[in-house]
């Protein structure tokens, strides 16, 4: 299984029957593929609609329906659409139960940094402030390090995404949770012992008697 | 509502225009108005659009053309052109998180001199801005965004100009047809009066100052 799977998987568990789920781009939505429609998971798409459906297959998509990087998605049966204006309300005002998101940095307090790297990548923030500003959960899919560099810092150095901690982080080694205001270990990926997650974590963990592995 | 031409319509426009456009990804884009814009190279363009689309799609096409002096969106991390103009100062970018975006063309559109929104809170986006507490929690004054023209794309038009949108293509459109001093649609059908129920009307006529009637799309 390889990283991004790991990741996938174990985010898709966090998901309960009923919740309004929003998912960004990257890892995040991969999140979908390991959901099962049992579960009647409603999935948000921010351009204007709740009831993402599968990528089309080929001559079937639909150039009016499309997901916020402007790629074709279908929508499910009892799908519905709206305007800008209600999809961040929906977003802002509390009703979306889960988002997932991709991180550059989370921090020791749970602080995410995500939209920009001064000097070197401005893309903007598209919807990612509002998202962890209003949504119930924020869980963040990232990997855990990039090019050796530990992305669970002691103090973000990168522009914050909202002065909000977020709730959970799940990387390819570890579930990190931030429930007090504190990073608490939960859980290690298969095979990764607790030593090598606090080798390469910067934050400080606190971390229980017992640590169990990721079940995926 | 009156009929007119795709170049009646753009001729309205003048050089340094402040023009909000529909459209997500360039999806919901008004595209032949952007097209006749490029045709009358309307310059100096202070442009309201969610994001940059893509080079040669929506306003992807204004940033070939290099007619846009002043953006304000909330991503144009996939148009390289938008961004090679921001970095080379030809157009003063204003990133702002989307929600806020959308509320603030809101409140335009709606008579309110702008909304209270905890996004942004702590972050680059609070400065320069006034933070105000409601009941114990920190919100940010976002004022009211309004532009001269509004260019909108619609599913349904009828001859009155009631607008009705398909999918994800409503975005944006719905609340920039409130912000603008002058409203321009284009539509993929324009339907006899009575086609778009009462109940399924997004955009109501009166809103509505131009319709291109010369061809569908």
């Amino acid at each position: 299984m390889d990283a991004q799977e790991i990741i996938a998987r174990r985010v898709a568990q966090e998901l309960r029957p009923g919740n309004l789920v929003n998912l960004g781009i990257g890892i995040p939505t991969l999140v979908a593929n390991y959901v099962s429609p049992d579960l009647k998971v409603f999935f948000q798409s921010e351009n204007g609609l709740i009831g993402t459906g599968p990528i089309p297959e080929q001559g079937m998509e639909h150039p009016l329906l499309t997901d916020a990087g402007g790629r074709p998605i279908s929508a499910l049966p009892g799908a519905c659409t709206f305007d800008s204006a209600m999809s961040f309300g929906l977003i802002r005002g509390g009703h979306v139960d889960v988002t997932v998101l991709g991180g550059l940095q989370v921090d020791a307090s749970g602080h995410l940094a995500n939209w920009m790297i001064p000097g070197k990548m401005v893309p903007g923030m598209g919807g990612a402030m509002d998202l962890v500003s209003g949504a119930k959960r924020v869980i963040v899919a990232m990997q855990h390090a990039a090019k050796g560099k530990s992305k669970i810092v002691k103090q973000c150095n990168l522009p914050l995404t909202s002065a909000r901690p977020v709730s959970l982080v799940v990387t390819d080694m570890a579930v990190i949770d931030f429930a007090d205001g504190k990073a608490t270990l939960l859980e290690t990926a298969p095979g990764i012992s607790v030593g090598e997650v606090m080798a390469v974590t910067e934050a400080e963990l606190a971390v229980p008697d017992k640590v169990p592995e990721m079940r995926l | 509502m009156k009929a007119v031409s795709l170049e009646e319509a753009v001729a309205m426009i003048p050089d340094g225009a402040s023009i909000m456009v529909g459209g997500f990804m360039g999806v919901g884009t008004p595209e032949r108005l952007l097209d006749e814009v490029v045709r009358q190279k309307k310059s100096d363009l202070s442009l309201i659009c969610n994001d940059a689309a893509t080079p040669g799609k929506g306003v992807g096409k204004l940033f070939d053309a290099t007619l846009v002096s002043r953006l304000t969106a909330t991503h144009i991390g996939l148009n390289p052109k938008a961004q090679q103009q921001m970095l080379a100062n030809q157009v003063a970018v204003d990133l702002i998180p989307q929600g806020t975006f959308a509320e603030r063309i809101r409140a335009g559109g709606c008579g309110l001199g702008g909304v209270l929104t905890p996004t942004g809170v702590g972050t680059l986006v609070a400065e320069g801005k006034r933070q105000i507490e409601v009941n114990g929690k920190p919100f940010l004054l976002e004022t009211a965004l309004r532009a001269q023209f509004a260019l909108v794309h619609a599913f349904l038009a009828d001859y009155l100009g009631n607008l009705a949108y398909a999918l994800t293509s409503r975005n944006f459109n719905p609340v920039m047809a409130m912000a603008a001093d002058t409203v321009i649609v284009t539509a993929e059908h324009i339907v006899p009066v009575g086609v778009i129920a009462p109940d399924h009307v997004v955009t109501p006529a009166p809103l509505v100052d131009y319709i291109i009637m010369n061809s569908n799309g």
